[in-house]
């Protein structure tokens, strides 16, 4: 392998221009990328399309770029936690599209494995749009979903060696592997960087193939911390 | 709010050793607190967690552990994470042998819907449709009635849905009802309620069995 993929974190995402579409791990603030995140509200690119589970909660994760005005979409599964950013898709300054969270994942995945996209049951009962297009096999209807990509992935991972090759901590794992598969350019964050061989091959998480950029988090701040967050609870 | 302490302590009683269950948002939740040590249930969270434990205490959270309502949790012996592709391929494969879904209409042929109030609710789906429309079982916990008085349990729900037909038990605050393929059958009763106060705060046809219904 050639050069190090050990950048700085305004180094790394310099590159991120407006208009980007970017892919973001996390599914609340668990494998959030929020260094990367705020590199990228400092450095001031707009006309984002940001990919993520979940629109994170106010002053967290996304949400900065949003209340910038910086995001002017977002696709997504769920964005509940996030009053902000209903107020502003029902204002129609933010276009958020929603799919279920397993077809989200599953039409990054066909756009990271080389697929034109899935074919999937789920809420076909809802009226598909005239677009949609509807297949069946041995008697069982299908909607076509096309793959989703990006042009940059911001990831969180726990450990990284020099390599690239990654492992994800508990309920910080959930989407980062998949979004790293999508994009051009992949840019992760991380608590620690190893040399090679000190992660065992065994317990890679994702292979250093689809890591383009390492990124030593410099400083821990609150967001990384136990929060105080309105979970959704009774 | 004991009564949904008393709809999570019925539902409880759905579970059956070796099951792989998941929890809804709200009330589902609360079943955590009514799982015996000694029953062999596996947790599955949409966030990647197979063999999720009770709710973490004050002080213990671990801010990599949540479950996917975002509270910070805890894991059992024998548990598993793995990422979103994972976690849905259980869903989506019928790994799922129940799930407790909280509802804002259900129409007696089984249709749900608790996601979307056009032009008033708009959160996302998340995971609901792939947990509705492919979990074995789906029991909806909820409250009999809307904060507005509305029956929730009508002959058709005028909402989108979130999955047809895919409700086989409904459990209330005031009673518990049977999705059949002759429509609903009234169960049991929580205590102090009578059938007539069910059936006037049920829009749905509703089969009444006779005698004494079972009380809980």
């Amino acid at each position: 392998m050639g050069s190090s993929k050990i950048f700085s974190a305004s180094a790394a995402c310099r590159s991120i221009g407006d208009g980007a579409t970017v892919l973001v791990g996390g599914f609340g603030q668990p494998g959030t990328p929020n260094s990367l995140l705020r590199q990228l509200l400092a450095q001031e690119t707009k006309q984002l399309t940001l990919i993520k589970n979940d629109a994170s909660e106010p002053g967290l994760g996304i949400s900065p770029l949003i209340e910038a005005g910086r995001v002017d979409r977002l696709i997504a599964s769920h964005v509940g936690l996030n009053p902000l950013a209903v107020a502003l898709m029902n204002e129609g300054r933010l276009k958020i599209d929603i799919y279920p969270q397993g077809i989200l994942a599953e039409k990054i995945r066909a756009g990271g494995a080389g697929l034109g996209g899935i074919l999937t049951d789920i809420g076909l009962h809802l009226d598909p749009s005239p677009a949609a297009q509807l297949v069946e096999i041995e008697g069982i209807r299908y909607k076509i979903e096309p793959a989703l990509r990006g042009n940059v992935a911001l990831i969180h991972a726990e450990r990284a060696d020099e390599m690239g090759n990654l492992v994800f901590a508990k309920t910080a794992y959930n989407f980062n592997p998949v979004m790293a598969m999508a994009a051009d350019l992949v840019i992760v964050e991380t608590a620690e960087i190893v040399p090679a061989g000190a992660i065992d091959p065994d317990h890679v998480h994702l292979p250093g193939a689809f890591v383009d950029r390492l990124v030593l988090i410099e400083e821990f701040g609150p967001e990384y911390g136990v929060l105080k967050h309105h979970a959704l609870q009774t | 709010m004991p009564y949904k302490h008393n709809i999570a302590r019925r539902a409880a009683q759905e579970i059956e050793a070796g099951q792989i269950i998941n929890l809804g948002i709200g009330i589902p939740t609360l079943i955590m607190d009514y799982l015996s040590p000694g029953q062999q249930v596996f947790v599955h969270a949409e966030n990647g967690i197979l063999g999720m434990g009770p709710r973490a205490k004050a002080g213990h959270e671990d801010p990599d552990l949540i479950d996917a309502g975002a509270a910070y949790t805890t894991i059992v012996p024998g548990a598993a994470f793995f990422d979103s592709l994972m976690s849905f391929a259980i869903i989506r494969s019928g790994r799922i042998d129940l799930a407790f879904l909280g509802a804002l209409e259900i129409a007696q042929n089984g249709d749900l819907a608790n996601w979307i109030i056009p032009g008033k609710m708009t959160p996302g789906i998340g995971g609901g449709m792939e947990l509705a429309q492919k979990a074995r079982k789906v029991v909806v916990l909820t409250t009999h009635v809307a904060k507005s008085g509305q029956p929730k349990i009508l002959k058709k729900c005028s909402l989108p849905l979130t999955a047809p037909g895919c409700v086989a038990l409904i459990i209330t605050d005031l009673a518990v009802i049977e999705v059949t393929s002759t429509g609903l059958c009234l169960k049991e009763l929580a205590s102090g309620v009578s059938v007539a106060e069910v059936i006037a705060k049920t829009e749905a046809d509703l089969q009444i069995p006779a005698g004494e219904l079972p009380r809980f």
